[in-house]
């Protein structure tokens, strides 16, 4: 009998194929795995809902899990995936790869016009940048530029 | 399968796919033509999250046609007449002020619609509203700041914003007077009256019209039908390049 335990262990190895040094527990997709003799549930929160990445990282999460059993995905809405279930260690990994990690909690967003949160530059780590654009080259990112190293840089936006 | 014939529930959900999939379609076309990269990218940002809200609303949709019927067949193989799109949001590109107030009137209404359907007494309605709420604030952020930068920027930027605000506000009109499909969804509790949320939309608006220095905006006779299926006479081109490739080739994969 498969300890769920190790269900988990195989997710870590599952990369976002967009930013691949977070893998899917990091970026807190997988919200619950469940399973019954060889058949097995996965629970996953889509980061955007136009993301398509999402149909990639299904296909991952079923290969990776494929020797323990059947694999059933389930796409979960409720609660909406916030950047806040992202963990400790994908924030820095992300830092370390160059991309900023979302400022603070995704409070509630019902304001339409939130303010610019203060974004450090993940190179040369100066508080000073600015947002150059609020869509980057994902869905999940916006586009900064640092005033001091001057270099554009990646932010994950809160969500 | 017939379209038409629909309870008030799936009805409800096509028109609200309708709207995020013709408005994504129009801003997919952006796609290499921005002025800028970056405007560039937001656009079809902004699209791919219009796209896959559609893809939600339609595969929910799907489930009252019948095992066999899927999201595709819903975006790629109704005629005009079935679809339940607002004017405005088939309203041609035009240039880069019209796209944004275009944008600019559909984002804010889409804001306090989903607020408000995230509400709805239909529990996969009420998830879908309250996941793509977060995502169109970001969309309502970016619309506001380029009427604001194109309306308080140069006589030329502030002339050509305001003609096309205005061209469009009677199209716009048309979120607040309620279809039957409106009505009956109303009437099931799962969607709001479209025309409590008028007073809301326009004090938002103005509020941005006014830091643009720009005309409020000023009621209007709607240009209304959309949400009937009466469309312009923009849509058939719409369909027809979006649907052309799924309906020459029926069985394709991609």
């Amino acid at each position: 009998m498969v300890k769920t335990q190790e269900l988990w262990d195989a997710l870590a190895s599952v990369m976002d194929p967009e930013v691949p040094v977070l893998s899917v527990l990091d970026l807190g997709v997988i919200r619950a795995i469940r399973h019954e003799s060889n058949r097995i549930e996965v629970d996953i929160s889509p980061t955007y809902t136009g993301c398509p990445a999402m149909d990639v990282i299904s296909s991952q999460v079923r290969e990776a899990l494929l020797s323990f059993g059947d694999v059933n995905i389930v796409t979960v809405l409720d609660p909406p995936w916030t950047t806040d279930w992202i963990s400790a260690e994908g924030r820095n990994k992300l830092e370390a790869y160059g991309i900023a990690p979302p400022v603070g909690r995704a409070h509630d967003k019902r304001s339409l016009w939130a303010p610019v949160p203060s974004v450090r530059c993940p190179r040369c780590k100066s508080a000073s940048t600015k947002l150059i654009s609020h869509f980057g080259s994902t869905a999940c990112k916006a586009l900064y530029q640092c005033l001091d190293c001057q270099e554009p840089f990646d932010y994950f936006k809160c969500l | 399968m017939k379209w038409d014939t629909c309870d008030p529930k799936t009805a409800y959900l096509l028109h609200l796919g309708d709207d995020a999939l013709i408005l994504g379609q129009r801003l997919a076309a952006w796609c290499g033509h921005g002025p800028i990269l970056e405007q560039d990218i937001a656009l079809t940002n902004i699209s791919l999250d219009l796209i896959g809200l559609a893809r939600q609303y339609y595969q929910y949709a799907a489930l009252e046609f019948g095992p066999d019927c899927t999201e595709d067949d819903l975006a790629y193989f109704r005629e005009s007449r079935s679809f339940m799109n607002h004017l405005l949001t088939e309203q041609p590109n035009g240039h880069w002020g019209d796209t944004l107030a275009r944008q600019f009137y559909f984002d804010t209404f889409h804001f306090f619609q989903l607020e408000a359907l995230s509400q709805s007494a239909d529990e996969r309605l009420r998830h879908i509203a309250a996941k793509a709420l977060k995502e169109t604030s970001y969309h309502a952020q970016f619309s506001a700041e380029w009427i604001v930068r194109l309306g308080d920027g140069t006589k030329e930027s502030h002339d050509k914003i305001q003609a096309s605000l205005t061209h469009l506000a009677p199209f716009a009109l048309e979120f607040f007077v309620p279809s039957a499909v409106d009505q009956a969804a109303y009437n099931a509790g799962i969607a709001p009256d479209v025309a409590s949320l008028q007073e809301t939309w326009i004090n938002k608006v103005n509020s941005i019209f006014s830091l643009a220095t720009l005309d409020p905006f000023t009621l209007s006779f709607p240009k209304k039908g959309g949400k009937s299926g009466i469309h312009s006479e923009h849509h058939g081109y719409v369909l027809a390049e979006m649907q052309s490739l799924a309906r020459t080739y029926p069985d394709a994969k991609w």
